[in-house]
């Protein structure tokens, strides 16, 4: 029995775009105290306070952190939330 | 200013800070001034209004007022990402369209709160050290985050845009003009870090 064709021989192959995840990135501001920054990240993500603590203190040695990873859709949430925080993020696809 | 909180409350957490006169009246006049830059937004007043306000765009351009640039940033282009190009511009300019009102909606709310409840305090029988305020946890959320915009606010003002540059604030000499305002800052530092102090398991 022969599969019926649906797609015409000469439509290009479609490759499905890998999906590059996006990631959320948290930069380093002399203003926001690192204990804020450490509540935000446990509050916010769920973190723990090691997990947490080790986060913000790359923002503030390294200048930024990744924050979380995901979609452009959630890490513009996340970028929100962290605005109405007062925290410095930015989200940009990871290459 | 001694005025620091405390864990106040029952199960739920909350917390507590006595506030005197003067202190009441600096946290309130920062935060007059924090609402009024942030300015009256396009909330809605009625249910019609409310729908509208669904379907209201943000801006796509930064706040042309640094301190608001600091509070509202751009999505997509972080301080050490050089020179923006279109694309992230335009991605930016859709972030701010969808997120900035909801965002500044957010912010205003949390300084009215701030502001109702230190009106409350002006009608209490003071005690020696000042009118105890006391805070839910709910509460507690929109003090932190306004404490933490003030600061940010403060600090453009103050040009604070180095780690180290907090220390040179604490050795400016009594006459300088921007002292008052230092004073203030590092308070409310002080403030919101025995704040969170309650909020820590």
């Amino acid at each position: 029995m022969e599969v019926e064709r649906t797609q015409s021989e000469d439509a290009p192959v479609q490759v499905p775009e890998p999906e590059v995840p996006w990631v959320t990135i948290v930069h380093n501001d002399p203003v926001n105290l690192m204990s804020y920054v450490t509540y935000v990240f446990q509050a916010y993500f769920g973190y723990s306070k090691d997990k947490a603590k080790k986060l913000m203190l790359d923002v503030h040695h390294k200048g930024r952190a990744v924050v979380s990873e995901g979609s452009r859709e959630e890490m513009e949430r996340d970028v929100q939330a962290m605005h109405g925080y007062g925290l410095w993020a930015t989200l940009s696809q990871d290459r | 200013m001694a005025g620091y909180f405390e864990r106040a409350g029952g199960e739920d957490g909350g917390a507590a800070v006595a506030l005197d006169e003067i202190e009441i009246s600096i946290l309130r006049s920062l935060a007059v001034q924090l609402l009024e830059l942030i300015g009256p937004g396009e909330r809605a007043e009625s249910v019609g209004d409310e729908l509208d306000a669904l379907f209201t765009e943000g801006p796509s351009e930064p706040p042309s007022d640094p301190a608001l640039a600091r509070l509202f940033p751009d999505a997509y282009h972080g301080p050490e990402d050089g020179d923006q190009d279109e694309r992230s511009q335009q991605y930016s300019a859709e972030f701010r369209r969808f997120t900035e009102g909801d965002l500044r909606a957010g912010k205003r709310e949390n300084l009215l709160r701030v502001i109702r409840a230190l009106d409350g305090l002006s009608g209490q029988e003071n005690g020696p050290g000042g009118a105890v305020l006391t805070l839910t946890p709910d509460d507690s959320q929109a003090w932190l985050r306004t404490l933490n915009d003030l600061r940010l606010a403060i600090g453009v003002r103050l040009g604070i845009s180095k780690d180290d540059d907090s220390d040179r604030l604490f050795g400016l000499p009594d006459d300088n003009p921007d002292k008052p305002l230092v004073m203030a800052y590092l308070w409310l530092g002080g403030l919101q870090e025995s704040l969170i102090a309650t909020l820590l398991p």
